[in-house]
């Protein structure tokens, strides 16, 4: 019954000091217990309505691993292993130019709705000063095929914001690849944000 | 065969903040244009990190004895439970805190307001809630400090809190106001949730019970995720 349901509490902002609770800077490399999978580094910047670059962001990530299966008990893809190095969950606060480099491996695809198959992906919360509650988004990859069938991007019809997804490889970096993808909070360019 | 699970349920209107809140001056710059693309969950959005391994290190629920001395203030007890909103009790999951001292100035570099820094008090701690979703803080009360969103604004005393829930989706920061304080009805950042019942959910609560003779004043702080659906995702 909705009557006896609670009220979920309201969400308030992370403020400029964040930092003090939230830090943890290991928590930005989530490869280092060497998980299966191909490294791969994700560097950006955050810029807000203004274009001016936002030092006091942070974002928490959350993905599959290589074999497409989430470190979680309702993921019940029997036929994917669970790889125990691979937790799938981290955080990284901005620098003062607003940059910020996450080290990972490349996630592999998971099911959608029905029999859908989505493209690799990892799923992101953005907080701020001035955000009084989180906002989702999602890093796709540039040189995934499977990106062509993927429900949420095949869902944008503007190309321009569907590319703001989607992160391009770096061709002048080395091992191990750097994928580029900005986050633009407001204005021209605006980030696609998920309501989930 | 395709994964069945139970969504998460969203917001009732008005009981969560906007993204935009005038008197909130930071979201002016910061407050999306384009109204977020609703996405239906999938298991991306209802999967989330588990800390049942207390892989984010031990806990730390008492803030008043991580230096050499007592930090000054008034001695807070702070319990409560996380939960659904069907009032499940949410085990195992990771409750981050942060404060200022009780002169009203944080431990961070970026906090320049003219009062003393303690140097006995940082004023961050963690907990792994237990299976009945308790949790239970030993630390000393806030002060009140002022910012500049407006001239001669102060923020009501308050504690930020974190907790992720079983989901990516139920990941929750918020902030915990104290009762009677007259500082609430300015606060842009408390008023920004329009509804008056789950604004007053940011309040904690005072409880003689769970005040210690001599020693600290108890407050009870329950914090309440998104619930489930009562039926599966619609496959499609």
């Amino acid at each position: 019954m909705m009557a006896d349901k609670l009220i979920p509490t309201p969400s308030q902002t992370v403020g400029p000091f964040f930092h003090l609770g939230l830090a943890r800077a290991e928590w930005s490399d989530l490869a280092a217990d060497n998980p299966q999978g191909q490294r791969i580094a994700i560097e950006g910047r955050i810029t807000d309505g203004d274009g001016a670059p936002v030092p006091d962001a942070m974002l928490e990530v959350w993905q599959a691993n290589a074999a497409g299966r989430y470190n979680h008990p309702d993921d019940d893809q029997a036929d994917k292993p669970l790889d125990p190095h691979f937790r799938g969950f981290g955080r990284v606060a901005t620098d003062a130019n607003g940059r910020f480099r996450l080290t990972t491996i490349k996630p592999g695809p998971v099911p959608g709705r029905g029999n859908a198959l989505q493209a690799p992906h990892i799923n992101v919360a953005l907080f701020a000063r001035g955000l009084l509650i989180h906002l989702y988004t999602r890093i796709y990859f540039a040189d995934e095929p499977a990106n062509a069938g993927d429900p949420l991007l095949s869902s944008i019809e503007d190309g321009a914001v569907r590319d703001t997804l989607v992160a391009r490889r770096d061709p002048a970096a080395g091992s191990p690849p750097i994928y580029r993808w900005n986050i633009v909070m407001q204005g021209d360019g605006e980030t696609a944000f998920l309501d989930i | 065969m395709p994964n069945e699970f139970l969504p998460f349920a969203r917001p009732r209107a008005g009981t969560q903040p906007p993204y935009l809140y005038r008197d909130y001056q930071s979201t002016q710059q910061r407050a999306p244009k384009r109204a977020p693309i609703r996405f239906e969950h999938t298991l991306s959005e209802i999967t989330g990190p588990s800390f049942v391994a207390h892989w984010a290190g031990p806990d730390a629920t008492d803030l008043t004895r991580q230096h050499k001395g007592e930090p000054l203030g008034e001695r807070i007890i702070v319990e409560g439970r996380v939960l659904d909103e069907d009032g499940r009790p949410i085990a195992g999951t990771l409750l981050e805190l942060w404060q200022c001292n009780a002169a009203g100035r944080y431990h961070h570099p970026v906090d320049q307001h003219d009062a003393p820094l303690d140097p006995n008090f940082t004023g961050a701690g963690q907990v792994v809630t237990g299976p009945d979703g308790s949790y239970r803080f030993l630390t000393i009360k806030p002060g009140a400090y002022p910012w500049r969103n407006t001239p001669n604004a102060w923020r009501p005393a308050h504690i930020h809190f974190g907790v992720f829930g079983p989901g990516f989706v139920t990941r929750l920061v918020t902030q915990m106001y104290f009762p009677g304080d007259p500082l609430l009805a300015y606060d842009p950042i408390y008023q920004s949730t329009a509804d008056r019942e789950a604004r007053e959910r940011l309040i904690c609560q005072y409880d003689p019970d769970l005040s210690e003779a001599e020693w600290a004043l108890g407050y009870r702080f329950d914090l309440v995720l998104r619930g489930r659906l009562a039926t599966p995702a619609d496959p499609v």
